[in-house]
C-alpha cells in the first residue's frame, strides 16, 4: 500500500557520495558553467516575487507599481507602523493568536502520532495490520468529505469560534501522514533497544518514553516544522470556524487588509505579508535539513 | 490463551521448541498487546472522528439538511440538481483545467531541474533550498494576495512585458486570464516534487549509466531507458498526490476573487463553490452531495492512475 518507500537516510546519502565524484567530472568546465548561468537565473525568477514583495514593503506606496527595480529609491517604515495599526487589534495579536494555534498543534501531532506510530512500528496486538491499512488509507481521504459534519459536531459541542476545533484533532492522531513518517523512522532502530530496556524493567510507556522518542528527534523535528507551516498557513479551517475578529489568526487577519483595498494600503499590507511569511522562510532556513530529508521520505508538501 | 496462539512467530516458536520460559514471557505479551491497543487510543479517538463524518456525509448527501432544521430525505434530488446547476459545471471545469494544465507542468519542470540538480554540481544544497523553498508559501494567503498585485493591471508582469512594447491584458480581471495566474502560481511551487524526484534519483545505481555509455548509448537513450523506468514509480507517487491536491485548491481561488469565485467564475474552484454551497448558502445536503461527487472523482482517477501504472510504472523487485 506503501506509494513510496525510500530507503532510510544514511543509505542515500552513501549512494550520493559514490554517485558524486564521478558525476562532478562529466562535462567540460563550459558546460557546468552554463548549468549554474540557468540554474542560476532560474532561481532568481523563483526568487524575484519574494524580493519584490519584501523590497516593496519599504516603499511608499506610490512608488511600488513605478519601480520595477528591487532596491527602494526612499526607504519607508513607515508600512510596517501603518500595518500595525491597520486593523481592529494591532497586528502583534494576530500573530499570537495563530502562535497558540500552531504551538499546541505541534504538540498535539507529536505526541499522539509518535504514540500510534510506536504501537505500529513496535508493537504486536490483534489487528495492527487492518488499523495500519485503515491509516493508510486515510493518508488519501480528502478532508473535505469530513467537512460538513464535522462543522456540525463542533457547532453542537458549541466550539464555534474557539480555537479547539483547529487544535483538538491534533491531539487525535487524525494527521496519518506523521504518522506514516514516524513509523518509517522507527522501524529503522534496532528491536534489541527495546528488549534492553524491558529487561531493565521499563514498561512499553517508559521504553517509549524514555528510549525510542529521544532517538527520534529528527522525526518529531520534521513533524514540528511541517506543522508549524501547515498551521501557520492554514486558511480554510479559521475561515470556517473563527467569526470574531478579536481571534483572527494570521492569514485571516491579511485576508481583512484585502477587504479594506485601496491604493494607500498596498505599502501597509505588503509591510505584514512579510511579518506573515517572515516566520515561514525563518523556520525553512534553521530546520531545512529535516524538511528535506521528511519530504524526500514521505513527499509531504 | 487465546493470546499466545496470535502472538508473534518468536512466541510460537518458543512454544513448538517448549522453551522452559514460555510461561513467564506470555505476561508481558499480553500486556503488551494491551498497550498497544492503549498507544493507539488517541488514533482510535480521532479515527470515529473520522469514520463518523465520513458515513454522516454520505447521509446528508440524500438530505436537504440546512443547519437549522431537521433533515429531510430527499432521494438522489440533490445529485439530479448538481447536473442541472451551471456554476457546480462550471466550478469542475476550472478545477479540471486548472489540473490538467498546472500538474503536467510542474512535474515536467521539477524533474527537469532535478535532473539538472542531479549530475554533482557544487552548491546542490543552496539551489534545492531556494527552489523549494516557494512550495512552502504557495499557499499562503500573503503570496495569493503578492500574485494578485504581481499579475495586476500595472503589476510587475505587465511592466516586464511593457519593457518590451507589450500591452499586458488585465490578467487578474480578465476572465480569461484569471486562472492562468493560478496555474503560474501552482508551477511556481514546483520545489517539493523536484525534492522527491531528487531523492529517487540519487538511487539510480550509477553502474547502468556506465554500462549504457560503454555500449554507446546516447544522453537522451540513458534518460529514456534508464533513468525514467527506474524512477516511474517516483514520477506516478508524485502524480497521483499532485492529483489530489490540485483538485482540492480553494485558498488560491478564494483569495485571488475575494471569496467570490470570479471574474465571471472563473476561479470557481470546485471547493470554493462547495464553502459557498455549504458555509454561506448552509446547503448543507447539497454540500455533502459535492463532497461526495469530488470524492468519487478524486478516487476514479486515482483508480485509473492505478491501472494505468502497470503499463508504465517499473518496480525493481
Amino acid at each position: 500500500m506503501a506509494l513510496l518507500e525510500l530507503p532510510p537516510k544514511r543509505k542515500q546519502e552513501k549512494a550520493a557520495k559514490q554517485a558524486d565524484p564521478e558525476d562532478a567530472l562529466s562535462g567540460t568546465k563550459a558546460t557546468r558553467f552554463s548549468r549554474h548561468l540557468i540554474l542560476c537565473l532560474v532561481g532568481l525568477v523563483m526568487l524575484y516575487p519574494l524580493l519584490w514583495l519584501i523590497s516593496s514593503s519599504f516603499k511608499p506606496s506610490n512608488d511600488i507599481f513605478r519601480q520595477l527595480g528591487l532596491w527602494p529609491e526612499n526607504w519607508d517604515f513607515s508600512n510596517y507602523e501603518q500595518g500595525w495599526t491597520a486593523l481592529n487589534q494591532p497586528f502583534h495579536v494576530y500573530l499570537i493568536n495563530s502562535m497558540i494555534v500552531v504551538v499546541l498543534s505541534i504538540v498535539g501531532n507529536i505526541f499522539s502520532c509518535a504514540l500510534a506510530a510506536y504501537a505500529f512500528a513496535r508493537m504486536e496486538f490483534t489487528g495492527r495490520k487492518l488499523f495500519f491499512t485503515l491509516m493508510l488509507g486515510t493518508l488519501m481521504l480528502p478532508g473535505h468529505v469530513l467537512l460538513v459534519p464535522q462543522y456540525i459536531i463542533f457547532s453542537q459541542l458549541g466550539w464555534l469560534d474557539t480555537y479547539l476545533p483547529l487544535i483538538v484533532p491534533n491531539f487525535m492522531a487524525t494527521n496519518a501522514f506523521f504518522i506514516f513518517l514516524m513509523v518509517q523512522f522507527m522501524k529503522a532502530l534496532p528491536k534489541e533497544l527495546d528488549d534492553a530496556a524491558q529487561i531493565d524493567g521499563c514498561g512499553p510507556f517508559r521504553t517509549f518514553l524514555r528510549v525510542i522518542m529521544p532517538l527520534c528527534v529528527p522525526a518529531m523535528a520534521t513533524t514540528a516544522i511541517f506543522t508549524f507551516i501547515s498551521t501557520w498557513n492554514e486558511f480554510f479551517g479559521p475561515l470556517l470556524y473563527i467569526q470574531n475578529q478579536d481571534l483572527y489568526t494570521v492569514p485571516l487577519a491579511l485576508r481583512a487588509f484585502m477587504d479594506s483595498e485601496g491604493q494607500s494600503m498596498w505599502g501597509p499590507m505588503f509591510a505584514m505579508s512579510v511579518v506573515s511569511i517572515a516566520p515561514i522562510i525563518g523556520f525553512f532556513i534553521a530546520g531545512q535539513k529535516y524538511l528535506i530529508n521528511g519530504i524526500a521520505t514521505t513527499g509531504l508538501k | 490463551m487465546s493470546v499466545l496462539t496470535k502472538a508473534a512467530p518468536g512466541a510460537a516458536a518458543e512454544l513448538a521448541t517448549g522453551h522452559p520460559g514460555k510461561r513467564r514471557r506470555s505476561t508481558p505479551r499480553r500486556r503488551n498487546q494491551r498497550s498497544g491497543y492503549l498507544f493507539l487510543l488517541p488514533w482510535f479517538l480521532g479515527m470515529l472522528f473520522t469514520i463518523i463524518p465520513f458515513f454522516a456525509s454520505l447521509y446528508l448527501a440524500f438530505t436537504d439538511y440546512n443547519l437549522f432544521t431537521e433533515p429531510n430525505f430527499v432521494g438522489l434530488a440533490n445529485f439530479q440538481a448538481m447536473f442541472e446547476d451551471p456554476r457546480l459545471l462550471q466550478s469542475l471545469k476550472v478545477t479540471f483545467i486548472y489540473t490538467f494544465v498546472s500538474v503536467p507542468i510542474s512535474l515536467a519542470v521539477a524533474l527537469g531541474v532535478a535532473l539538472v540538480l542531479n549530475r554533482g554540481l557544487q552548491g546542490l544544497a543552496i539551489y534545492r533550498s531556494v527552489y523549494y523553498l516557494p512550495s512552502l508559501l504557495g499557499g499562503s494567503v500573503a503570496i495569493v494576495m503578492l500574485w494578485r498585485y504581481i499579475f495586476g493591471n500595472d503589476g510587475i508582469v505587465n511592466g516586464f512585458l511593457g519593457i518590451f512594447g507589450i500591452q499586458g491584458p488585465a490578467w487578474v480581471t480578465d476572465p480569461e486570464f484569471a486562472l492562468s495566474t493560478l496555474v503560474v502560481l501552482n508551477v511556481w511551487t514546483f520545489g517539493s516534487p523536484m525534492v522527491i524526484f531528487l531523492a529517487g534519483l540519487r538511487q539510480v545505481p550509477t553502474m547502468y549509466y556506465e554500462a549504457a555509455s560503454i555500449d554507446g548509448a546516447s544522453q537522451w537513450r540513458k534518460f529514456r531507458s534508464i533513468t525514467i523506468p527506474l524512477i516511474s514509480p517516483i514520477i506516478f507517487f508524485n502524480l497521483i498526490m499532485q492529483l489530489i491536491g490540485s483538485f482540492q485548491t480553494f485558498t488560491q481561488g478564494y483569495v485571488m476573487s475575494g471569496g467570490t469565485g470570479g471574474p465571471a467564475d472563473s476561479t470557481l474552484f470546485y471547493n470554493l463553490y462547495l464553502y459557498q454551497k455549504g458555509f454561506t448558502e448552509f446547503e448543507m445536503g447539497y454540500a455533502s452531495a459535492m463532497a461526495w461527487l469530488l470524492l468519487m472523482i478524486i478516487a476514479i482517477f486515482t483508480a485509473i492512475n492505478f491501472i494505468a501504472s502497470k503499463f508504465w510504472v517499473f518496480y525493481d523487485n
